[in-house]
């Protein structure tokens, strides 16, 4: 059965008849047209659907889409200022934290999080919140110093 | 005024041009092509191991509302395959299925739902046969053949011998032999395989998108499976998730798409899951190596004898290629002779295996550097001592021909040495709380710049690069090579705006659209910076010439006196000169828009030779060399062990872009430690069993060292500004440095990979069991 689903997503109010089985993911990806959130596995294992819901980092792909109702969605569509790159998409260009791409929005919007709730992560901190993060060609290196580029970029006054 | 001045664009630190696509999520791969009326297509796979088809009956499937069309094994009688002397796959299982998860047949539907429910109500009847899942079972005499045209189930054998191993035993001081056994794995890349086809049935055409490495061979594979003439055909590649090799054939997917779109007469998307693209699989083998070295006591290796094993899976694929290539790499590294190579590629009932990243060469360099490391530790010598007496006096031929020119090796072992503190610290690293010991070991590794022959013989240029430029001024390089992750699109933009003095901004690369630009053979062993990078030098050379000739006219002078500065073209120093755009405006008078054509061909001394069948693989223009340090620390409380870090070295010849050569460098040693510690792709009865990231253990952040790269730039005398490849040769070396830090740290050498904590605990209880020392 399909519902009407009113969220708020990267910033505008959204109306959607959705079916009750629908993933967020698949929501954004194929209702929306959102196709930055990418779909990395069969659920749950590798974190390229990473979203913010009401702030916070969450599998969209393990999330029902009717489950966000009234709530706030920020996808990678919703970052920079302005036209420009944002403090994290920055790093992981700068940097080379992302190679082929595919893991990226996930990584991003899960360092987007990350450095909402504590803008001055430990590398401990760093590895814990992407842990559930796969990607395939950086070997996580230059990703770590794409974080640490964005901590710094943020703290000049970059828009996160 | 500023003085003119050439811009450089090489050998620093340059992030890749399509990265703000990438971080944006602007970049589109091919399961974000939605497009109205777009159907969505399913596959439904064999549960079989092995049996003979009696009937596929899609009756039922057909009359699920939304149904459009079903393909099976009857809408196409042709095979497809990489190699065109192995090309024994159909798209749809034909007579046969011979592994678990082999296409049978395809729906295409008007949502996934429909799709998924017509699957469910395929019904397919076999007549069950032998299955054989280990290479071993598939050899036996009395086994049933998987393909008529193999008898023994032997995809190829391969036997040399080079000098003579009896000599060569005979004169070593020490002898020794150990067996290997390297377990499957998977290139696991991010994106799982998709295509979206579309047909033009007014116009018989066919449009294909790909997440391919090779849009070229797909090309190729479309117009046979589909009987079309392949003007009708047009291949796009879009951004491509990865690929470490499973894409460098063409996949049943983008075949199997095509072939439902034609029936449905519309567009259909297949997006396959994470368990299909296991199962797609192209693979690195599973593989049993016997090898025996012999050695003099100051480490001067004297003789090897080889024997691998490799099963295969139910298709050819690449593997002719494989098991050729692990013998012919046993060269090429070091110094050489008295060499005896026995290789059999298997097939068996297990889903195909492929090129994956360090094709061929992996398992056998890390039982190699295993013995040789284990040897060294014998005689008292130090592993680094021993690779020094071995190495090549470059340049030089091998003695299975293989051209080594530049050869940065002894630099590598050099880096390592020094910057892992090697000879400080070894064996004086002291050992932590409880049960924990420290270790450090070491390895080398090499691979080629490209295959110097390409899988397809056509006698064209290996390479073609064209590069546009119009009224605009910007300069457009169109080229096939497929960027998948690598950054082969921005090697290209730099080397283009190098020659030619410009910034990057005026240069723009178009890629992946057979319409458009030329044709290229594709994204594999290593080939595009060396062979594609070479064609695009040629051609900013050519344009620069027009432009040259251009401003001479202009300023009236003589061509051989105009100086290029990128946005000003002079002759002589006190010249004003003319701006870029005014020189580009008096070219333009000559020919309208200009077009210029660079090519690439590598030259056949570096064919390899004639010595054995089959010995023009691991023929290259040149070979990259890497030397590994690695650090662990092993728990023997609980068999866990943890890489503190990684020093590595890589022979790049010249690091064209300093930033992707580490992140290159960096991913490759990575997806080797990957190898050598947890991934295994597993089967049961055939079934695979680890088609999900979760059974398929791929390091995450928290269990990934830091790594530190050392370039070492060679300047190869062939390569583009000197360059070569950067992105497989330092994944092998990994393997056994990580097994000798082990041995180092505990006592005890894995010859098993992966090496996960269950089999560490399992030693070192098997040890204490024997009253060793814990």
């Amino acid at each position: 059965m399909a519902r009407l689903l009113e969220c708020w997503l990267n910033g505008r109010d959204r109306a959607d008849a959705v079916a009750d089985n629908v993933l967020l993911l698949d929501y954004l990806r194929e209702k929306v047209g959102l196709t930055g959130t990418k779909t990395g596995c069969d659920g749950g294992e590798c974190g390229a659907c990473t979203v913010l819901i009401d702030g916070r980092p969450a599998l969209s792909c393990l999330t029902l889409a009717s489950t966000v109702q009234g709530k706030h969605i920020e996808t990678i569509e919703a970052l920079g200022h302005e036209g420009d790159l944002s403090a994290v998409q920055r790093g992981f260009h700068e940097k080379l934290g992302s190679q082929c791409g595919y893991c990226t929005p996930g990584f991003v919007m899960a360092t987007v999080g990350l450095l909402r709730k504590n803008p001055k992560p430990t590398d401990g901190e760093i590895m814990e919140a992407l842990g559930g993060n796969i990607c395939r060609c950086t070997g996580y290196v230059k990703i770590i110093e794409a974080v640490h580029h964005a901590m710094a970029l943020q703290a000049q006054g970059v828009a996160p | 005024m500023n003085k003119p001045v050439s811009v450089h664009n090489i050998g620093g630190y340059v992030p890749m041009i399509d990265g703000p696509e990438k971080v944006s999520g602007r970049a589109k791969y091919t399961a974000d092509i939605v497009a109205p009326g777009q159907l969505a297509g399913r596959i439904y796979r064999s549960p079989y191991a092995h049996g003979e088809i009696v009937s596929v009956d899609i009756s039922a499937a057909l009359a699920v509302p939304g149904v459009v069309a079903i393909v099976t094994g009857a809408d196409c009688d042709k095979t497809f395959g990489v190699l065109p002397v192995a090309r024994s796959e159909h798209p749809l299982a034909r007579d046969k299925v011979r592994y678990r998860g082999e296409p049978v047949a395809a729906v295409a539907a008007i949502d996934d739902a429909a799709a998924c429910e017509a699957l469910r109500r395929i019904k397919l009847t076999v007549r069950e046969l032998p299955a054989y899942f280990t290479a071993r079972d598939a050899l036996k005499p009395d086994a049933a053949q998987l393909h008529a045209k193999k008898p023994g189930n032997l995809e190829r054998d391969v036997l040399f011998e080079l000098g003579s191993i009896e000599q060569g035993f005979a004169d070593a001081d020490l002898v020794r032999e150990g067996t290997y056994n390297c377990a499957e794995v998977c290139q696991n890349q991010m994106e799982m395989h998709a295509a979206v086809a579309e047909y033009d049935a007014g116009r018989d055409r066919m449009t294909v998108h790909a997440s391919t490495q090779v849009p070229y061979y797909v090309h190729l594979m479309l117009a046979q499976i589909l009987d079309m003439n392949m003007s009708r055909i047009r291949v796009v590649k879009p951004h491509v998730g990865g690929g470490f090799g499973c894409r460098t054939e063409t996949l049943n997917v983008e075949l199997i798409a095509a072939l439902l779109a034609r029936k449905a007469r519309g567009t259909v998307r297949i997006v396959t899951t994470r368990e299909e693209t296991f199962i797609t699989h192209r693979g690195r083998p599973e593989t049993d190596i016997r090898l025996k070295i012999g050695m003099r006591k100051d480490g001067r290796i004297t003789a090897v004898e080889c024997e691998c094993d490799q099963r295969g899976g139910a298709h050819s694929g690449y593997g002719v290629v494989t098991i050729l290539y692990a013998g012919s790499m046993l060269y090429a590294i070091y110094d050489l002779h008295n060499v005896k190579y026995v290789g059999k590629r298997v097939l068996t009932n297990t889903p195909p295996c492929g090129a994956f990243r360090g094709h061929g060469t992996v398992d056998i360099r890390f039982a190699f550097e295993s013995l040789v490391d284990e040897m060294a530790r014998e005689l008292g010598l130090d592993p680094f001592a021993v690779r020094r007496t071995n190495l090549l006096n470059a340049p030089t031929f091998t003695d299975n021909d293989l051209m080594v020119n530049s050869y940065g090796l002894p630099e590598c072992l050099d880096w390592v040495e020094r910057a892992s503190g090697w000879t400080a610290r070894r064996g004086k690293l002291g050992n932590g709380k409880g049960g924990l010991r420290k270790g450090l070991g070491m390895a080398c590794s090499h691979y080629i710049s490209g295959a110097s022959k390409p899988v397809n013989w056509t006698g064209e240029p290996h390479a073609t690069v064209k590069i546009k430029l119009d009224f605009d001024g910007s300069i457009v390089v169109l080229s096939g090579a497929a960027d998948i992750g690598q950054g082969s699109t921005t090697i290209l933009a730099q080397t283009v705006a190098e020659v030619l003095g410009l910034d990057l901004g005026r240069v723009r690369v178009i890629t992946g659209d057979s319409d458009v630009v030329p044709k290229d053979n594709g994204s594999y062993s290593s080939r595009v910076t060396f062979m594609v990078g070479n064609a695009a030098l040629d051609a900013a050379r050519n344009l620069k010439a027009v432009l040259v000739k251009a401003a001479a006219r202009k300023l009236d002078a003589k061509p051989e006196d105009i100086e290029c500065l990128g946005e000003v073209y002079r002759a002589g120093a006190q010249d004003k000169g003319a701006t870029f755009e005014e020189v580009v405006t008096e070219a333009l008078k000559d020919s309208g828009t200009i077009t210029v054509t660079g090519n690439y061909s590598t030259i056949p001394e570096s064919h390899g030779g004639k010595k054995y069948r089959g010995a023009a693989i691991g023929g290259t223009m040149g070979y990259s060399y890497s030397a590994q340090v690695v650090e662990v620390t092993v728990d023997e409380d609980t068999g866990v062990v943890t890489v503190d870090k990684v020093w590595v070295a890589h022979d790049c010849g010249k690091a064209l872009n300093r930033l992707t050569v580490e992140g290159q460098v960096q991913g490759s040693v990575w997806m080797g430690m990957g190898q050598a510690m947890s991934e295994e792709v597993g089967y049961h009865e055939g079934l695979m069993v680890t088609g999900n990231m979760l059974d398929y253990r791929v390091p995450t952040i928290q269990d990934s060292p830091p790594i530190e790269v050392g370039i070492v730039e060679s300047n190869d005398p062939h390569g583009p500004f000197g360059a070569k490849e950067a992105g497989e040769g330092s994944l092998a070396a990994f393997l056994p440095a990580l097994t000798a830090a082990i041995a180092d740290a505990i006592g005890i050498r894995f010859n098993d990979l992966p090496v996960t904590p269950d089999r560490v605990f399992e030693a070192i209880e098997k040890r204490k069991r024997k009253g060793g020392s814990a």
